[in-house]
């Protein structure tokens, strides 16, 4: 019982981390249909820039999280301008193409300019010890990382529910030439759109890097494990990523409990099992 | 003489909607026949229910006297129901020669052949040729489909069709998108199908129509509510009713 | 009308026999330019023969990639299929003759080639891309853990074959091993040429280029892409046997979503659709890694990118299909 217990907040804090993680990429691909391999790249950077300016800077947590959050969107601007604009619309390989460059690129001046160690981020001293649940005591950056993920899901929920920018963006990803002769700016909702996404990978960076360590292959080492988020899920649907995330943390933290020597392989099988018997995904209507 | 294609109570719902409600209908070979009706009215959707691209939820489609009604679109083509498209669907690549080729060697089960090339076959270049002339597209049999005239590609998609040597054909829009200036030619090609293949022709155009059909069927909103000759059916008071909506009232009152 | 006609007759007939002749001078270039290569470079002939196992790598991708559609970054998983097979034969089953090593990653590629191809189809756009992301991944992770069979993250080592036909024998300087992978290259090139010209390719064309187009015509998309999946995994599985053979080694790298992802930067490169595209790409890469990493192995995968974004920006075609528009636009301007 315990093991099951202790097995669920790991799969949950895990699962939070991924949500918050992919929840930009699968809005995105939803909105621009755009298959962007490139996403989990700028939740290491996020990761890079809040470990340089903890570590280097000596800023608070807090602080570090603004920072990079703020810092990875402004350094997505030029790449969304000049790169991905070109490939809105184009041919799925040409997607896969450019972006996988882009990725390469992101990862050969990481590895260059941070070297290949792995990089911490100090957590301040509230996030460091554990709470004690009844059952067992869990360490409180995971709760920390669950209720991010709450957050994160509660306000994009309120956003694009409730919002007059949800609705542009609704129309926009129903129908972007509708909305555009409704008199949407969709290239704005689409920049914007954008923005928050980088954004929300930057944070699930920074707050997951306790989980998914920030190296420089970590755009790589991930891809996969975000890109599934998104095609299990249904691109665009909040609560198909919340589905799939916990799904996924479920399995991956279970066949790692149980398995600590085949995790890996029995992650990648469930994986294929899962696309092959939902192809368009749980909510059936990813493209 | 037998139906080659018979559809018996064809149902269709889209979340309650019924989009083909309770549709029957036979071909005789040799039948020429224009489905019409106003927009909304059904036609795309019981096409589809034809070829098989959609499931029906009731009824039964019957080819040559066997049910097709669970068969996929490729098998049914293969049994002889081929369809052409609204917007030409071509290779942008190939040549009108590689398109009418790829067919004949589907249809005579040899296009998974790994070895050769269609030129070198005799019979394949044959029959190429002839089709191709038999519809005026000999000159273009070697210039990429990119580059011919949207009205040669129409023609290109009868060709296709053809030379899968159906027994019901069905064309939807032959002349759609094409220059007035072009539709002539297209108009013979129809004139000159095999005197015993079945058509059912989805048309817009009315003058098309008359001068095709023998008998025109005409669909609105899921049902068949016209099935006889082109002479009688502008005078038929439901289709005008369905085409003219109250506007028929008025007129028939004033 | 029917000068026009004529004309056109006449000018059919040349335009066959101009396509005959081009397979030809295709052969005779790649012939010259491996002899050339034995000559110009006789240190460097193990580097020489990993292009040539790669560019059979590149091959396969094509024929799925290239010819057929289908977008897949895990198509090492056939390669490392061929390379562990062949190499696994000879270590623990004593299958050390050569060609016999071959027979076996020939059928392993062919089997991981069916394998990839029934999961990779159940899907389309994105969540087939990451099936094919996850097969690479699972192949990878089963090499790395079984490893009393694959020798784990050390890689398979000791693989000794016989020499070849029983005559000549491994040498180091990759002499036998070079000349063995031109021969195989060939006749994978001339089999393929003949492949992809055949109905069956043209089949495959039509179905990259319109599926829905493909089944109104009565033919299967499905079983046609499986076929095409199943001749590409027996021409990565040679890549993978040659490579086990002529490096005497294994390891996990010939298993990896990088390989795979190089694969398709390659083809890109060269050109999808064209098997000398295939070749061209192969060659410019891997010629340049080598420069490019012998300078400073730290920036390689920066440059990748870069040359990566460069070419889906500037040479969509990729070198031979920007090379051979140009030359083609050129012949009609003339005429």
């Amino acid at each position: 019982m315990q093991t099951v217990l202790s097995i669920a907040v790991d799969a949950l804090a895990y699962g939070m981390v991924l949500f918050v993680i992919s929840i930009g990429l699968s809005v995105t691909m939803g909105l621009m249909r755009v298959v962007n391999l490139a996403h989990g790249a700028f939740a290491m950077i996020g990761g890079y820039i809040a470990s340089y300016a903890a570590r280097d800077l000596g800023v608070g947590y807090g602080v570090a999280v603004l920072i990079a959050v703020f810092g990875t969107i402004l350094i997505a601007i030029p790449i969304e301008r000049l790169l991905y604009r070109r490939i809105y619309g184009a041919p799925e390989l040409t997607q896969v193409l450019m972006t996988i460059g882009i990725t390469f690129c992101i990862i050969g001046i990481a590895n260059f300019v941070f070297g290949p160690t792995l990089k911490t981020i100090p957590l301040p001293p509230e996030l460091q010890g554990s709470i004690n649940l009844g059952f067992r005591a869990v360490a409180t950056h995971r709760l920390f990382a669950i209720l991010c993920g709450l957050v994160v899901a509660g306000a994009l929920w309120y956003l694009i529910e409730k919002t007059a920018f949800g609705v542009k963006l609704r129309a926009s990803v129903d129908n972007a030439a509708m909305a555009a002769a409704l008199g949407v700016r969709t290239q704005i909702v689409y920049a914007v759109s954008f923005a928050i996404a980088i954004g929300l990978a930057a944070f699930g960076g920074v707050v997951g890097a306790e989980l998914l360590p920030v190296e420089p292959y970590y755009a790589l080492r991930y891809m996969v494990t975000f890109l599934v988020v998104v095609s299990i899920g249904g691109a665009g649907s909040i609560p198909g990523a919340l589905l799939a995330c916990l799904l996924l943390g479920g399995i991956d933290t279970t066949g790692r409990y149980l398995m600590p020597e085949f995790g890996e392989f029995f992650f990648y099988l469930a994986v294929i099992a899962i696309v092959c018997v939902f192809p368009r995904g749980l909510a059936g209507r990813a493209k | 003489m037998t139906s080659i294609l018979e559809v018996c109570n064809l149902k269709k719902a889209f979340g309650g909607l019924a989009v083909t409600n309770n549709v029957s209908l036979s071909l005789n070979p040799g039948d020429r026949v224009a489905l019409i009706g106003p927009n909304g009215a059904g036609k795309t959707t019981f096409v589809n229910l034809v070829t098989g691209n959609l499931r029906p939820d009731s009824g039964m489609v019957r080819l040559g006297g066997e049910t097709i009604t669970g068969l996929n679109p490729m098998r049914r083509v293969r049994k002889g129901l081929v369809r052409s498209f609204q917007v030409t669907r071509l290779f942008q690549d190939m040549t009108p020669a590689e398109h009418v080729a790829l067919a004949i060697l589907q249809r005579d089960g040899r296009s998974t052949q790994m070895l050769g090339h269609f030129s070198h076959m005799p019979d394949v270049t044959a029959e190429t040729g002839e089709l191709l002339s038999k519809l005026g597209l000999h000159d273009f049999a070697s210039s990429k489909v990119s580059r011919i005239a949207y009205g040669q590609q129409r023609l290109l998609e009868i060709a296709i069709a053809l030379a899968l040597r159906p027994k019901v054909l069905l064309l939807d829009e032959p002349a759609a998108g094409v220059p007035q200036s072009d539709t002539g030619r297209i108009e013979q090609a129809l004139a000159e199908l095999p005197a015993d293949l079945a058509v059912l022709m989805i048309e817009h155009d009315m003058d098309l129509v008359f001068r095709f059909a023998r008998r025109v069927i005409v669909l609105a909103a899921g049902e068949i509510i016209f099935d006889g000759s082109p002479a009688e059916v502008t005078k038929d008071a439901r289709v005008r009713e369905a085409y003219l909506g109250s506007y028929a009232y008025v007129s028939s009152v004033a | 009308m029917a000068a026009l006609m004529n004309e056109n007759a006449i000018a059919g007939k040349p335009a066959r026999v101009r396509l005959a002749g081009s397979d030809l001078l295709g052969v005779a270039i790649v012939i010259a330019a491996a002899i050339a290569g034995y000559f110009l470079f006789p240190n460097n002939l193990a580097l020489l023969t990993r292009i040539i196992s790669i560019a059979l790598l590149v091959l396969s991708l094509d024929l799925v990639t290239g010819y057929c559609g289908v977008a897949t970054l895990g198509h090492a998983a056939l390669y490392g299929a061929g390379a562990y097979a062949a190499g696994m034969a000879a270590v623990h089953f004593g299958i050390t003759d050569p060609l016999a090593m071959m027979a076996v990653g020939i059928l392993a590629g062919t089997a991981a080639g069916l394998l990839s191809g029934v999961i990779v189809l159940r899907a389309h756009g994105l969540p087939q891309l990451v099936l094919s992301i996850a097969i690479v991944h699972l192949f990878h992770e089963a090499a790395n853990k079984a490893s009393s069979w694959t020798g784990g993250s050390d890689g398979l080592a000791s693989i000794a074959p016989d020499p070849l036909l029983g005559l000549f024998e491994f040498d180091l300087w990759s002499r036998t091993a070079y000349v063995f992978g031109v021969v195989l290259l060939l006749v994978v090139l001339i089999v393929l040429r003949l492949v992809v010209r055949s109905p069956f390719g043209m089949l495959c064309r039509g179905i990259k280029e319109d599926p829905i187009r493909i089944r109104a015509m009565g033919a299967s998309v499905h079983g046609t892409i499986m076929r095409m999946y199943a001749i590409s995994g027996a021409v990565a599985g040679v890549g993978g046997a040659l490579n086990a053979i002529s490096t005497q080694v294994v390891g996990l790298d010939s298993l990896s979503f990088t390989l795979s992802a190089e694969a398709l930067v390659m083809l890109v490169l060269g050109g999808t659709g064209s098997l000398y595209g295939a070749l061209i790409g192969t060659v410019s890469f891997l010629w340049f890694e080598d420069i490019v990493s012998a300078a400073n192995p730290f920036h390689w995968l920066t440059i990748v990118g870069a040359l990566l974004i460069l070419v889906v920006l500037f040479a969509p075609r990729g070198l031979y299909g920007t090379a051979s528009a140009f030359l083609e636009r050129r012949q009609e301007a003339r005429r």
